[in-house]
């Protein structure tokens, strides 16, 4: 790109926004930051139709018959909201939009690596959307997002349509965390080593290497599933002569790592809000950050604690059991860490901090069921019953969505270069936290009562707690809307944001907001450690608010 | 059963106790840990907010504050962990005692087959105070029965036998619930399990004779010409192993591997019989698959298995004296040519 003289009291700066308005310059741009933002626009589309969704299943599930819908279509509304917000929502939302914007600006990079292959991974996603909207036109999909063979063999819904859009939503995952790998190696400014990289980019790291080394697996299993449908080869069915168990191998192989693929990158963004809102390095740098390469490891190894009731023998079920226990302890230790963190510091309730507050709740929360499940005597009990969707609400929404919102209003200067308005990001971010609890605390009772997950009906004793979880959804969904209509109002109207409103460590606030195209008018040179709270001053009391 | 909002549920199995003692401990033990990490952040938060003229104290951390937050939950987790396990080894290891109830799932009922011959549909009548073995198997997906206050649930898979056990203790009906998702009406595919005092249960098995299983399994060997290779009267020389005391004893393969020949080596070798040959014999036995539906598998499996039972009736005692005595009608050809 070539620098433009532009006299400093006519224009603004040229920034990676406003260096070029054609449609074209969007859709065929290389820069990180403007594919970040496409994943932005795109993503959160996938997201309130996921939201839609999960209100049809909260409406029908208001009473205990099935009256709102059919039973076909209830289970067509479930299973794609498990399809959209696992595999277009979760999978891409930090990585993608948060990872993607502020990963080159973290290392002190001009872009990513491969900035082609990162703008063909957001095509591939959208090309993995549309099918995927394809799909649900023409009739959806019913086996569950676990497609479980042989239901998933025999279904005569849109199965093979469902399995590709997944199969190449893969592809994207994988290019962005090649990309990622490459550009985090290879990329670092001078100075910059691995002691003393952001805790973010340590979490994108680990996230990164999940995703080449797990999503091949998905990918194959979704090609293995319609080989069978269409050419009737005996893989998983038993009818054909394969076998159904070996089907919930492959596919947890991926998608229990995958479960860190979403909460990995979550943790890193907690990482940097803490000490920023505590003004204090972290407490155990070392510790936060091998802890992601731990999970990231471990993670691998725990995946047949989804089948402790599926058939699986007794001894192999009691492994898998030890190492979920195992795969807790790097978890804890970024909790313990956090909180540590907090101690003897300076500590400000912005909006970013608040959600981070909200994630060390919840995601302890959604870690100690965590545990509960894999305790197999448990298990046995609750595993695929409400208790499962409530612990696992806990990690991806309480987390990972609480991680993502905390970090959209933390870089949101940074990459609209205003201000969100913050005493309304506040009252959503209340309404976020009790929504949610509302909705899913219930759930674990519900679950240990018996209550099955899937179901379109259930006997009458169970209707109060759905009823109370339903409210909750309410909430939560203006919790989710609030956000989206303050923040569009804000590219208009929130204050001028300056290059670090929050006064914030790390290089992404060393350019100006909205960084230029090139993001940094010099390379810059690291010579100090991440989070040194201690040499940067405080921000005023006050940050700045809208005219 | 209709409360207006349950917070806990029913306890009507041996294993239910078991497994609330537990869930206990684990909640209150995670409420600790809970508690102290809400506290810690909120006391943290609160003491430590920012006020003009205090700044942050830097601290680096501290490996012992580390390795003491990493090994002490370790150590407690291992408790649950040993807990849990526990509970699931007794959970899948069924007393040898038990009473064998043959489960048929299927989109979207579960069929019943007591071994006295009872059939049920979607509801299933035990008694207190007695084992009972419930011999699982699917006829399309994969389902899972589930009993909540009974704490218990296994999958029920196509194409082979999983075994579920318990033994109830408190009278009344309780939900069954599919609980692995299996199409259309997977919510609907319910019922009920009826828990009878011993003397009830009595009376209620008493008001439907049907023949018992086992011999419903007699007559399908008879029928369908097993009994032509699978004989006892010609030890070493039939086409066919002797199936007489063999459910549950070791058998020595063509291939140099022993396999135990429990339920789903029986249905196995029914349905692919060249699986897994058996040391010494041919591989000339047709598939009986498409050919016996599951109701008559599970009658054949519940005969074959009455065959190691030498005491429990006809089969064994037959087989065993056959040696010695006249070939029964429609067997001599064989008898002599081998």
């Amino acid at each position: 790109m070539a620098t433009t003289a532009v006299p400093a009291n006519q224009a603004p700066k040229l920034n990676y926004l406003n260096n070029g308005h054609t449609i074209k310059s969007w859709l065929l741009t290389t820069d990180h930051k403007r594919i970040a933002l496409l994943y932005l626009f795109s993503v959160t589309a996938f997201f309130f139709l996921g939201g839609f969704f999960a209100m049809l299943i909260r409406l029908e599930l208001l009473t205990p018959e099935g009256d709102l819908m059919q039973a076909d279509t209830y289970n067509k509304v479930f299973t794609m909201h498990g399809i959209v917000m696992v595999f277009f929502f979760l999978i891409p939302v930090v990585p993608a939009i948060l990872g993607n914007f502020v990963v080159p600006l973290m290392v002190g990079a001009k872009d990513l690596a491969f900035p082609r292959i990162n703008l063909l991974s957001w095509y591939l996603y959208v090309a993995a959307g549309i099918l995927f909207l394809h799909c649900m036109l023409n009739g959806g999909v019913d086996t569950g997002w676990t497609f479980y063979t042989p239901y998933s063999t025999a279904s005569n819904s849109n199965v093979v349509e469902a399995g590709l859009a997944i199969f190449i939503a893969g592809f994207s995952s994988i290019f962005t965390g090649l990309n990622f790998i490459v550009t985090i190696h290879r990329m670092r400014a001078p100075g910059l080593t691995w002691s003393r990289l952001p805790l973010f980019i340590w979490s994108t790291y680990a996230t990164s290497l999940v995703m080449i080394l797990g999503t091949p697996v998905i990918a194959i299993t979704m090609v293995l599933v319609v080989a069978e449908r269409l050419l009737h080869l005996g893989i998983f069915d038993p009818a054909l002569g394969g076998d159904p168990i070996l089907f919930q191998h492959l596919f947890w192989f991926y998608s229990h790592p995958a479960v860190y693929i979403m909460i990995l990158p979550s943790m890193g963004v907690i990482s940097e809000i803490v000490p920023c809102f505590a003004r204090k390095r972290v407490f155990g740098y070392n510790f936060v950050a091998l802890s992601s390469v731990a999970i990231a490891v471990f993670g691998f190894l725990v995946w047949a604690h989804h089948l402790f009731v599926a058939g699986i023998s007794l001894y192999s079920a009691m492994v898998f059991s030890f190492l979920s226990f195992v795969v807790a302890i790097p978890s804890a230790v970024k909790i313990f860490n956090w909180t540590a963190t907090l101690y003897k510091g300076s500590i400000s309730y912005a909006t970013p901090m608040l959600y981070a507050f909200g994630f060390i709740g919840l995601f302890t929360i959604g870690g100690l069921t965590g545990v509960m499940l894999a305790t197999i005597g448990i298990d046995v009990h609750v595993t695929d019953t409400y208790f499962v969707i409530a612990h696992f609400h806990y990690v991806m929404v309480g987390g990972v969505l609480m991680g993502y919102l905390g970090g959209l209003h933390f870089w949101w200067p940074k990459i609209t270069g205003r201000m969100y308005p913050e005493a309304w990001a506040k009252l959503s971010a209340l309404f976020v936290f009790v929504g949610f609890n509302l909705t899913f605390f219930p759930q674990f009772i519900l679950g240990y009562l018996g209550m099955p997950r899937r179901y379109w009906q259930y006997p009458p004793e169970f209707q109060v707690l759905n009823v109370l979880s339903t409210a909750g959804a309410s909430v939560l969904a203006i919790g989710y809307l609030l956000p989206m209509i303050y923040m569009l109002w804000s590219l208009k109207y929130g204050a001028i944001a300056g290059d670090n409103p929050w006064h914030a460590a790390g290089l992404e606030w060393k350019t100006t907001s909205p960084p230029p195209t090139l993001n940094f008018d010099e390379t810059p040179v690291v010579t100090w450690e991440a989070y040194n709270y201690d040499e940067i001053p405080d921000r005023p009391l006050e940050v700045p608010v809208a005219q | 059963m209709s409360n207006y909002l349950p917070l806990w549920p029913d306890q009507a199995s041996t294993m239910a106790g078991q497994v609330d003692a537990l869930y206990i401990y684990l909640l209150l033990v995670s409420g600790i840990m809970t508690a102290i990490i809400f506290l810690a952040v909120a006391v943290l938060a609160i003491k430590y907010r920012r006020v003009p003229g205090r700044d942050a104290h830097q601290i680096e951390g501290s490996t012992i504050l580390e390795v003491s937050w990493s090994v002490i939950p370790f150590f407690i987790m291992l408790t649950f962990f040993i807990w849990g396990a526990v509970i699931f080894f007794e959970e899948r290891t069924p007393p040898a005692d038990a009473t064998e109830v043959y489960v048929v799932a299927k989109q979207w009922m579960w069929k019943i087959e007591h071994i006295e011959g009872q059939h049920e549909i979607n509801e299933l009548h035990v008694p207190t105070g007695q084992n009972i073995k419930l011999i699982m198997t699917s006829q399309d997906v994969i389902h899972s029965f589930y009993i909540p206050a009974f704490r218990l649930k296994q999958d029920v898979l196509p194409g082979r036998y999983t075994t579920l056990w318990f033994k109830a203790t408190k009278p009344g009906r309780y939900h069954l619930f599919c609980a692995e998702y299996c199409g259309t009406m997977h919510s609907g595919m319910g019922g009920d399990i009826i828990v009878m005092e011993p003397q009830d249960y009595a009376l209620w098995m008493a008001g439907g004779a049907l023949n018992p299983l086992p011999e419903t399994g007699k007559a399908l060997f008879a029928s369908l010409g097993c009994s032509t290779c699978h004989r006892s009267d010609v030890q070493g020389e039939s086409r066919g192993p002797d199936l007489a005391g063999l459910y549950n004893k070791p058998v020595k393969l063509e291939d140099g591997r022993t396999v135990i020949a429990d339920e789903n080596y029986v249905r196995e070798s029914i349905l692919d019989p060249t699986a897994k040959i058996v040391s010494g014999f041919k591989p000339v036995m047709p598939t009986f698959q498409g050919i016996v539906n599951d109701d008559q598998l599970n009658a054949l499996v519940a005969y074959i298995k009455s065959l190691a039972q030498p005491s429990s009736g006809q089969p064994s005692q037959g087989t065993a004296g056959l040696e010695n005595q006249p070939t029964p009608a429609g067997q001599p050809q064989n008898v002599q040519v081998q």
